[in-house]
């Protein structure tokens, strides 16, 4: 089976606590020039680490959250990885480094023997934790709610492997663009949005979308749209189809990553919302399939998602 | 005289049976088509039974007729077909298997049915069959699987199988089918865990009328097998050798039996996931009612598990509403008291 396991984890979009870890893959879906912007390789290298610290710097860090594998590699600390989770895709450069499970199933005894100096895990990976507090191995813990806590995470990360400047830089950056992306859709109606994330394939069941908490309600906001669902404070909300017809949303965006729908399948599966036909989005043809990881992983490919978001809503913006 | 005596009262007896079975169901069917008719008119929207049924809106703008007719009415009538689908195949297990905690999971057809199901989503299946999509139709075949495993045993002696021995298999066989769900859940990704996780709490927002049309395929079987069996049942449940005695193609009843509850149960699962209780609280309410007389207890069930899921549902659709609870919550938490209780009272 081929499976591109793309993940966001179940605590992270559909947990109670506030650590939200996420697990993603790349799927190597480019998005022009967007992509050069967010996540080109020059960006992932030559910012250095202070040398002032160096001897106390962590060398060999192993990154179980893909997103902080992300940050690293922004903020050119990507040649100190020691070691990342089985979920890591992003950069290409993860596929040669040696995997050392996920969120649930870590394994201890090969992060152990990979002799980390630093080891970013999970907040609630409390007994792996226990074990590495025990072993004497330093920690960073991850933890994650919104879309601000991306870029003070990368602060933090940075100052705590010695690449402040660079991480700052990166954070700035990616503060910049998502700014941009706010201002250029700034003034245009912003269009009530439903933004699902799980959906049984050829059918209108277990759809799954984001409610008004979490990064991606945050991305959908800063793209100009507005959160069908705003009002819930959950990050994940299960719609029965009353609701999907009672919120009528204008615009649907369905997220898809790993490889569950086959793009040749979209057409299909775009066709299965025509069973609701008074929702105005339906109506409208205004239902669209986007398919990348950069949706599930917060990291610096935020932007892309983003831009991908800005460009779906307000496709004028981008024509003017 | 006395013969005529006796003519007499063998045949007040059948006209006082035939009467209470219509009584039965004439009060069971009264509430199920109660629950039918009402169920639609509430959920978490108001909408106007006026506006629904207005032919000059058209249909693509009439949002209160596809509340109506997409959102609730197929809900309704899936919950009324897996409520008495269940609650059925929970009274056959129970004569079948002669215990009284026998239910449509015993024997592992559920559990064939979430591992279809549980595949489907972590191995990504996509297909469909005249607009069913792959994860009911997956779980259907695995309910179908199961029903092979069991029905093999149950056909293993060619005296057939003691009741005890089938119970044993079957409890095995729903061991075993555990144990490879919990396998595939293993494979699975996050997203994929969350979905077979839910799955597994039943639901019956099925959203159209597709599923519940291929449902009633088998169904149409498994009523069909149902129909033949409530005398049988009724002499069965005293004992395999007595009924033998009084004629009973036990083997043939029991054979009937099972692949009529376990394609019931099978549908049931593939349409709502694996609504629990239904199958073995409706059973004992309804013999508290009407008595342990099968020509009751089956009619009476498959009446009163519809308005029974029915209700469930209406719960799960708006006790938090917006949000909807997945049903199977409703019938544990609403089901596990009352069963808890009628198991005490026994003791």
């Amino acid at each position: 089976m081929r499976r591109i396991a793309a993940v966001v984890s179940v605590v992270a979009l559909f947990g109670t606590a506030k650590a939200a870890p996420y697990a993603g893959s790349y799927i190597g879906h480019g998005f022009g020039d967007v992509k050069a912007q967010a996540a080109p390789s020059s960006s992932y290298v030559g910012h250095g680490f202070s040398r002032a610290a160096a001897e106390d710097l962590p060398r060999r860090i192993i990154s179980l959250v893909p997103a902080t594998t992300e940050m690293l590699f922004a903020m050119g600390a990507g040649d100190r990885i020691a070691g990342v989770s089985n979920y890591d895709r992003f950069p290409p450069e993860t596929a040669r480094l040696p995997k050392v499970g996920g969120l649930i199933d870590p394994d201890v005894e090969r992060v152990l023997s990979l002799k980390p100096d630093l080891v970013v895990v999970y907040d609630t990976q409390t007994d792996l934790k226990r074990q590495l507090e025990r072993a004497k191995v330093p920690m960073f813990p991850y933890v994650h709610r919104g879309l601000p806590d991306i870029t003070e995470t990368m602060r933090a990360l940075g100052a705590r492997v010695g690449a402040k400047p660079a991480a700052d830089a990166a954070a700035a950056r990616i503060e910049r663009e998502l700014a941009a992306i706010s201002r250029r859709v700034a003034g245009q109606p912003r269009p009530k949005t439903l933004l699902v994330f799980g959906r049984e394939q050829g059918a209108l069941r277990q759809v799954t979308a984001s409610g008004g908490y979490g990064f991606l309600h945050d991305v959908l906001e800063v793209a100009g749209g507005a959160d069908v669902l705003a009002d819930l404070r959950k990050q994940s909300v299960e719609m029965s189809a009353e609701m999907i017809l009672t919120r009528a949303p204008e615009v649907i965006i369905e997220l898809h990553y790993g490889d569950p729908v086959k793009p040749e399948n979209f057409d299909a599966e775009r066709r299965v919302w025509d069973a609701l036909p008074s929702v105005p989005a339906v109506r409208h043809s205004r239902v669209y399939l986007l398919d990348g990881s950069e949706f599930v992983v917060p990291g610096p490919r935020i932007v892309l998602a983003a831009e991908r978001f800005a460009r779906t809503l307000h496709p004028e913006a981008w024509e003017r | 005289m006395a013969v005529h005596a006796d003519t007499l009262a063998a045949g007040g007896r059948r006209a006082s049976v035939r009467q209470r079975i219509l009584w039965t169901v004439a009060g069971f069917g009264t509430l199920a088509a109660a629950a039918i008719l009402f169920a639609p008119l509430v959920g978490s929207t108001r909408i106007q039974l006026g506006t629904a049924f207005d032919r000059s809106i058209p249909y693509a703008d009439n949002i209160d007729a596809q509340i109506f007719f997409v959102a609730r009415l197929p809900r309704v009538l899936a919950a009324a077909l897996v409520g008495s689908a269940l609650a059925v195949s929970g009274v056959v297990f129970q004569a079948l298997l002669r215990n009284p905690l026998a239910s449509p999971d015993t024997l592992g057809v559920s559990a064939g049915a979430s591992l279809g199901a549980m595949m489907a989503i972590t191995f990504n299946l996509d297909f469909s069959l005249l607009g069913v999509s792959a994860v009911p139709l997956a779980s259907f075949a695995g309910s179908l699987g199961a029903l092979a495993i069991v029905y093999g045993l149950s056909t293993a002696r060619r005296r057939g199988t003691s009741a005890l021995v089938l119970l044993l298999g079957g409890v095995t066989v729903q061991a075993l089918l555990s144990a490879v769900i919990a396998f595939v859940q293993y494979l699975a990704d996050f997203t994929q865990t969350f979905r077979n996780v839910r799955w597994l709490m039943g639901s019956l927002d099925v959203a159209s009328y597709s599923p519940i049309l291929a449902a009633l395929v088998p169904m149409a079987v498994a009523w069909a097998g149902f129909a033949t069996l409530p005398r049988m049942l009724d002499l069965i449940s005293i004992g395999s050798e007595s009924a033998a005695a009084r004629g009973v193609n036990i083997e043939r009843t029991e054979r009937i039996a099972l692949v009529s509850a376990s394609l019931a149960t099978g549908a049931a699962v593939s349409l709502a996931g694996p609504v629990s209780f239904v199958g073995i609280i409706v059973p004992h309410l309804v013999r508290l009612i009407v008595g342990a007389d099968h020509r009751l207890v089956l009619p009476a069930s498959a009446l009163f598990g519809a308005a029974f899921l029915i209700g469930c549902d209406l719960i799960a659709r708006t006790v938090i509403a917006p949000l909807v609870l997945p049903v199977g919550i409703v019938t544990a938490i609403l089901g596990g008291p009352v069963f808890l209780w009628l198991l005490f009272r026994r003791l």
